[in-house]
Order: C-alpha cells, then structure tokens, then sequence
C-alpha cells in the first residue's frame, strides 16, 4: 500500500441480480483507485456508468439486489468488503462520510437541527451537555451557517436547500471522518450557492486534511474541485489522471466526446455529440463497451476487450488506440 | 438516426390473438395456486349444467334428508358431499352457488367500479364545487352502514340477482371514488397533462387520453381486492334472507338454512358453504395482492 | 426588432398570499414585477436566473396557464389575453412548450405516434393517414425513425424522449417553442446531442425559442439574446456574445463568477457572493440586489434603478451606469 493513502479499491465488482437472480448487471466491473490524504478524486461518469454503485459499495449501503462479487477495499489497512453491517456502521458517519445528492433525503424532518448534527458526536465521541451545544454550533459554524445558537433549534424544512446541504456538510464532519465521499451534492442547488458551497469544501478540506471523492456528470465541477480524475463508463474506469493531463491531454475518445460537448462561455462552436445512446448495462456489446459510440473505433475494439495503458504521464486509459503507441502495458 | 429499441413484443400488441398470447403468458406468473383455485371456481360456476349431478332445487330422490359425506358412516358416493334438511345434494348446490357468488362478485365489483371511478375521476379533474359537491356525497354515503343500507334497498326493490348487483354496486362505489379522486389529483399536475391542456386538448379529451388509462391500474387492483367484499356482503345479504331468493342456492343461504343445524351435529351443511366463501375470497385477495406487485413498475422486478 | 414574434410589456403577476387569521392585509408575492420582452422570429431568447427569480412563472403567463395582474403580452402583434374560441386555439397551435422532465412529459399509456399527433388531432381535422405521414416526417426532423410511432415511452432514453417532447412541439406550425431546462435532466453527453438539434431546427424552420435555464454556459451557447431576471425583475439584457464579453450588472457578474470553469487553470480567484436570494415576501428596498451587491452605494437601497441602454443591443438596471 502506497504511503499515506487512505483509501484503496482493487479490482472491485459489484454486480446486481434482478428478476430472481436471472439477470445479473455488472454494475461495477472491476475499478482500481487509491486516494490519499487530502487528495480530491472526481469519479465523472453518466447514469449508468456505476460511479454511484462503487461509492455504496465502498461503504456498504448497497441495496437488496446487489453484492460485491470481487476485490477489495481496503481503509486505513482494513478490507472493508470483508467486515459485517455491524463493523460497517462503526465506520460509517465516523471514518468516512457521506453526502448525498438531496439534502432532504439525508435529514429527518422531525428532528432539530441541533439533534441530528449532534448525533455523531453524541454517539462516537460520547459528548454532552455544553460541550456537545458547543461542538454543535462550532460545526455549524464551520460550514457557515449563520447564527447558529438559534438555527440549530429549527427543523430542515424552515431552512433553504443550500443550507440543508451545508447542514449535511456538518453532520459529515462531525464524527472527524478521514475519507468524505460526496455523491453529486450541488445537483439540486441554484449556482451561486453551488459556488459558495463548492468553496466551503475547498476550504474545508484544506483545513482538515480530508480526503474527498466526488462523484458528479459535470466536469466543469471536476475543473473546479478536483486533483486526480476517474472517468466511468459501463461499470469501469476508462481513464484516470491527473486533472491538468485530463483537461490538456485526454487519452480516452469518452473522455475526449465528454470535454467536447461541454459548451464554454463566449464560445458559439458547435458541441461535439457523442452519438448513440448510454449503454444498457444489462446488454453490453462485446469488446469495448464504448465501440458503438466511438468515432475512432477499429476492429480490434469490437472483439477484444482492452486493458489498461499507461502512457507515462502518471495517466491510465483503458483504449486500444494506446496500444499501437506503447507496448509496455 | 437513432437506433430502433429492437421490440418485437410490440408487434404482438397490435393483434387480437397477439394481446391473447401476452394475457396467457402473464396469467403463468401469478401464483400457481391462485390461478388453479380462481379458474377452477370460474370453470366450474360456467360448466354448472354440466358437471352438477343433480338438481340443486330439487330433492334426490332415493337420497335420505341430512345425509353426511360419503366418507362417514351413513354417506353414499351418490351424494358425496351429503344432502341438506331436504334431501337436496350440497354438491350440486355449491357448485351453482358458485356460479352466484362470482356473477355477483364480479357484476357488482364492475358497477361499483364504473360509478366510482368516473366520479373519482370528474371530482378529481374538475375541482371546485363539483368537487366539493361529490365528496360531501361520498362523505354522507360513507356514513351509513353498508349491509344494513343494501338490506334497506333490497327490502325497498325486492331481491333478484340483478337487482343485488345493483345494490352492491350503488353502497361500494365509495372506495373507488375517493382512491382515484387522489390519484387523480397528483395525476392532474403532471407535466404530460399540462402539456395537453397547453396544446389545446378540451377537459373531456384529457380524461380520456391522459387521466382514464392511467387510473386503469389502480382501478384494477381495487376491483380485484373489492370482489371479496362484494362477495361477502352477497353471502352476507343471503344468509339475512334479503339476498338472491331461494330456491337458486347462494352459499349464503345455505349457511342460513344449516343455522339451526350448528348444534345437531350436521357440520357439513356449514362448513362446505362457509369453506366455499373462505376459498373464493382468500383467492380474489391473492390475486389482487399479485396483481398490485406486478403492475408497479417499481416492485414488479423484484 | 423587425416585429417581434412575441412581445412583452410591463409584465406583472402578483400572488396573494393568504390574510392572517386575525384579517390583516393580504401578502404579496411579486413572483413577475413589471418586465418587457422581445423575441423575433427565428430567435433565441436566453432566460436566466435562480430559484425565486420569477422565470417560471414568466413562462406560464406566455402559455396562458396564469394570467397577468398587469401588462400585456403580444404575440405576432395580438394581445393573448383577449384570444377566444378559435382564435385562442390558433395561439395554442403556435406556441408550444418542452419541459425539463422527459420522465414525466409523455403519457405513459400512449404511443409515441399518438402523442405526437395529439396537437394535429386536437387543431386540425387532417386524415389519419395524412397525420400518421406528419408525424413520421417530424420524427426524422428530430432525429428518430419514423418506425418507433407504435412504442411506448418507457421504451426510450431520456434523451429520445425529449427528442419526442420537441416532436410534438413541431408537429403543428408551431411558431415559438418555450423551452423549459430542455436538457438540465439528461446526461451530460445527450446534452449536446439536443442542443445541436434545437440549433438545427431552428435554421430549418425558423421557429423561434425562449429557452430558460440556469446554466449560464448552455444558455449562451444557444441564444441569441440572453435577458437575466433576479426577483422578478430583468436586470440586464445583451446579445450573448456582448453579455459573456462585458456583463455590467453585478448579478450578471456574480452568475459569471460563480459558473463552473472550463479548464482547472480557469479558477475563478474571487470569492462567489454571499448570502442567499430573499423571500419574495419580503423584498428588499430599492434595488432589489443590494443587500448581497459588492457594489452597493447608499443610493440602490432608497431607489429602484430603471432600464438604459447598454452596449451590445441591451439594457441594465443599475446605479453603476445611470
């Protein structure tokens, strides 16, 4: 394990078994990353690429119909995969954090504020009384929310969906967690509260020295936030580096169509569309997943499928086209 | 161009025989209990002429009155279920009774679906004061109790098959009214009605393109959990005498002719009937229960 | 303009908010308060700003689902709000609507052929074979095959499905389409897909477009002019490309500060502006921008800045610029 890395996933497949188990989707199909401390991965992919089912895996929220099948993750020197529900929730909200996209479905209506951001505190570190309210507001302070002596007396749905979000954020932070996994959080939230929240992580991180994964479709997001990149499609990773090399230097074609269609302020040129539509991951084509929408598809792609390159750079792309270049894998 | 989603099941869709091939192929998913019981209850009530032995009116003639089944002492084979206080064979009498409980079960089921669904429907689209107006009527309707108003109405235009189902159908109509008066409700705000009404579409058009089939669902499901209801209040209205009168058998009434039997020891004029009513409905509940599962998308792939 | 296609004056939509128990005055919210529009015919008008600002609703008065408490709106030159009767079915005809949800636009229990001849059914009394050959010559407009008519929705991607939704916005000689975050629910990489496709139809038929969104780079990519709303008010309107090179309003600045960057070099190094938008019941004096404006001079919290000219075709509602 490489030094200071917090977190890493080796060859992990999970795969769902629907129609009483008839048929089985490889959601996730063998993803390798490391993340290490203080480091921010984006993990950019579209519906169905399995950037959502490799974050629930990573922590064990999977739903009824999915089980990893294969590989590790492993976490401060323990496979996480290997560990009961039980161990699971002794983790869970203390080491690694999780926020999700709506901040609704996160927080319970019923409860204060101040219950549910106390909670983590109340439970791991066993705080209370005055030191557990001051814990409380200095949380709520950390994620700017103003005058928190009496928001935390509020419910959630007094609060505006940036504050909610930002509450989350809190209740994240508040067990202390080393590894913060943030599935698409600014999806529902106007754009300049996505920008102040996007700096508060920033900011937030640069404090604490946490390690954030980001899971997002919006690569603008990736340009903003994000040190190394892992670009998803169809369950595995077709491309990872370094967010300058991804930018400047896309070795994917997806990644390559993806930067392409994005549409840039001041610029009229026509966007690149990616034709075809996402895959059906119940019924991949064979070879590379992304041959029938790849404009630089050659023979080989549609019978083989390919394995990693890594082109010197510090890059890893899962493309044939590499393979011509280099012949050291 | 876009690729075609490749579909043949579509191509079926189109055809007569095809929709009857997709109703077989669905009917092998429900539960194999489910379908064995409801089929055969549904075959026998229709081959009633056929496969009854005897006349359920009439006595059998060489038969004794209160014979018990054939596997106990003083049965015959000839009357296998046995026979009631006039000499009458239960067999034959459950099996045309059958035929009773499931006509009115399901006739009664569609008239209070049909009066309930349509209000639902006006009261839920149309707002206001119309539907303020039906649901202070179904409020009321609600209120009285529902044997004793179908007892009232039955006193009030006399018994006979058709007038029950009429019956039934005008006191169960309220559950339909108020379940589709709220899927109506969210229905109406959904964007593809909306943008009908933007088109141009006139109210009528809306609800018959856009709101009726989507209710289909949810109606069908209610009816196929209301058919036990309904079967039970028939039971229930021919065991207070008030039901399909006599001589037809209706195993309501079987169960009221054996009342006096209860403690005589002649078990099988009262379970064989009450068995028949616990089998029908059990099966109808089952079935809708099936039926709900498989028609949400959400838990249909489960 | 050359007469607009559509044409909005003093547009104003209030909602009552209910009395208190004890009978005091109703509260308003002034979800439109007074704005003017203009869209030509072939055009692309850019309608942007954040939750409150009074977009949607600007849109719902134009398709007639709200009426205006005041003003007028215009379309080729005839105040909507006096259509009746055939008339009105005539506006209905012209001026269609695509929504953000393709999940929910298309009647699950329909064909998509049928949904699609929906409008032609309900304003034309065409053959069924003349509207079946329609609907089929719309559907390659759009990019899908003539041949998917007999299937369902959900047999469909969300980006087909809006492909159909603005299907049937063209199926009649629809002259304006009011495009509601047309692509903000699909993925990434249909995104482009749809918004080439829009561009595409618009040089074809010449339809014109209000397009309404929230992200600034979407947004200017294909408009033409782009009117920015904050709280129910426009506070600055330019060409796209006039606006993207010189915004004045300091909203219109903070939009573009707090926008994504393209590139990791492109970090945007000032800090997004603070504070959230106000109720609506509660709006600010004067300017209604103030209390968050880096900006902000005494005069902006004692009066309303009015409209002026700006470079670039447009105007802006700012003291900054009297």
């Amino acid at each position: 394990m490489a030094r200071d890395a917090v977190l890493q996933v080796a060859g992990l497949q999970t795969h769902f078994f629907t129609f009483g188990g008839t048929r089985v989707v490889r959601a996730v199909d063998g993803v390798d990353f490391t993340l290490r401390e203080g480091e921010t991965l984006g993990l950019v992919g579209e519906s169905g690429s399995g950037k959502t089912t490799t974050c629930l895996s990573i922590v064990g929220l999977l739903p009824r119909a999915a089980r990893i099948v294969g590989g590790a993750v492993v976490f401060e020197g323990e496979d996480l995969t290997r560990k009961s529900q039980r161990e699971l929730r002794r983790i869970r909200g203390r080491r690694i954090a999780v926020i999700l996209q709506d901040p609704m479905a996160s927080l319970n209506p019923l409860f204060t504020i101040f219950r549910q951001v106390a909670e983590p505190a109340f439970f791991h570190q066993r705080l209370r009384g005055r030191s557990l309210r001051e814990r409380v507001q200095s949380l709520l302070r950390a994620v700017r929310i103003p005058s928190p002596e009496w928001r935390m007396r509020e419910y959630p749905h007094q609060m505006s969906g940036g504050m909610r979000q930002r509450i989350v954020g809190a209740i994240a932070l508040a067990g202390g967690p080393r590894l913060v996994i943030a599935d698409e959080p600014t999806t529902n939230l106007d754009v300049t509260i996505q920008a102040q929240y996007l700096d508060l992580l920033k900011d937030i991180q640069r404090d604490t020295g946490v390690a954030l994964i980001f899971v997002t479709h919006n690569l603008g997001i990736v340009a903003k936030m994000c040190d190394r990149v892992a670009v998803m499609y169809a369950g595995k990773i077709v491309e990872q580096a370094a967010v300058r090399e991804l930018f400047d230097a896309p070795k994917h074609p997806y990644t390559r169509a993806l930067l392409g269609s994005m549409p840039k302020l001041g610029s009229k040129e026509p966007l690149y569309s990616i034709r075809g539509q996402p895959p059906n991951l119940a019924n991949l084509p064979p070879g590379c997943s992304f041959h029938p929408r790849c404009p630089d598809v050659m023979p080989r792609c549609m019978t083989e499928e390919p394995r990693d390159f890594r082109p010197g750079d510090g890059s890893v792309a899962r493309c044939w086209l590499l393979g011509d270049v280099l012949a050291r894998p | 161009m876009a690729t075609i989603p490749a579909n043949t099941r579509l191509a079926a869709e189109r055809t007569w025989t095809g929709r009857l091939a997709a109703l077989v192929k669905a009917a092998r998913e429900a539960p194999l209990a489910v379908v064995v019981i409801l089929g055969g209850l549904i075959l026998v009530a229709a081959l009633a002429d056929l496969i009854a032995p005897y006349d359920p009116t009439l006595p059998v003639k060489g038969a004794e009155i209160f014979a018990p089944p054939f596997w106990m002492e003083g049965g015959s084979l000839a009357t296998p279920l046995g026979t009631d206080f006039q000499g009458r064979d239960i067999l034959s009498r459950l099996i045309y009774g059958a035929r009773v409980s499931l006509i009115v079960g399901l006739m009664g089921t569609l008239v209070a679906g049909g009066i309930g669904t349509a209000l639902g429907i006006v009261s839920g689209y149309l707002g206001g004061w119309v539907d303020q107006i039906i649901m202070r009527v179904t409020d009321a309707w609600l209120a009285l109790p529902a044997i004793v108003f179908a007892i009232f109405l039955a006193a009030m235009i006399g018994p006979s098959m058709w007038n029950i189902i009429v019956i039934l159908g005008a006191v169960y109509w309220t559950r339909y009214a108020r379940v589709i008066r709220g899927e109506v409700l969210s229905l109406r705000e959904r964007d593809f009605v909306k943008l009908a009404e933007i088109a141009g579409a006139s109210k009528l058009r809306v609800i018959k393109k856009h709101i009726l089939p989507n209710v289909l669902n949810t109606a069908t499901v209610l009816a196929s959990l209301t058919v036990g209801v309904v079967i039970i209040a028939e039971a229930s209205l021919s065991f207070l005498g008030v039901g399909v009168p006599p001589p037809q058998p209706a195993w309501g009434l079987m169960l009221s002719e054996a009342r006096p039997t209860l403690m005589a020891g002649q078990w099988w004029l009262t379970v064989f009937p009450g068995a028949c009513i616990l089998l029908i409905v059990l099966a109808t509940q089952l079935f809708g229960d099936w039926l709900r599962v498989r028609l949400d998308p959400q838990t249909r792939n489960l | 303009m050359s007469s607009p296609v559509l044409e909005v004056r003093a547009l104003t939509k209030h909602f009552p908010v209910r009395r208190t128990l004890l009978g005091g005055p109703a509260r308003l919210v002034k979800a439109v308060d007074g704005i003017d529009l203009a869209i030509g015919a072939g055009e692309t008008l850019g309608l942007i700003g954040e939750s409150g600002c009074g977009k949607t609703t600007t849109s719902k008065l134009i398709l007639r689902q709200e009426t205006p408490t005041s003003g007028t709106i215009r379309f080729e030159g005839r105040d909507i709000a006096s259509l009746k009767g055939a008339d009105l079915m005539a506006y209905r005809r012209a001026v269609q609507v695509v929504f953000q949800d393709p999940f929910s636009s298309l009647s699950p229990r329909m064909r998509v052929g049928d949904i699609i001849a929906e409008p032609l059914e309900i304003h034309t009394d065409l053959p069924h074979a003349a509207i079946e050959e329609r609907v089929g010559r719309v559907l390659e407009l759009v990019g899908l095959a003539p041949d998917v008519a007999p299937l369902f929705p959900h047999e469909f991607s969300g980006g087909q499905r809006q492909r159909i939704a603005i299907a049937r916005a063209l199926a009649t000689d629809t002259r304006l389409i009011v495009l509601d975050e047309p692509v903000s629910a699909l993925d990434v990489s249909v995104r482009a897909q749809i918004i080439n496709q829009l561009e595409a139809l618009q040089k074809k038929l010449g339809v014109s477009y209000l397009f309404i969104g929230h992200d600034l780079a979407t947004v200017a990519h294909i408009s033409h002019r782009i009117a920015v709303m904050y709280l129910g008010k426009i506070v600055e309107t330019a060409q796209s490309d006039a606006l993207c090179a010189r915004p004045m309003h300091p909203y219109t600045q903070a939009l573009f500060a707090a926008a994504l960057p393209s590139h990791p070099d492109d970090r945007a190094p000032d800090k997004p502006i603070t504070g959230e938008v106000p109720s609506a019941l509660s709006l600010p004096s004067g300017c209604r921008f103030h209390p968050r404006c880096p900006s902000a001079m005494p005069v902006c919290s004692q009066t309303e800045p009015a409209l002026r000219r700006r470079e670039g075709g447009g105007e802006v509602a700012c003291h900054l610029y009297p």
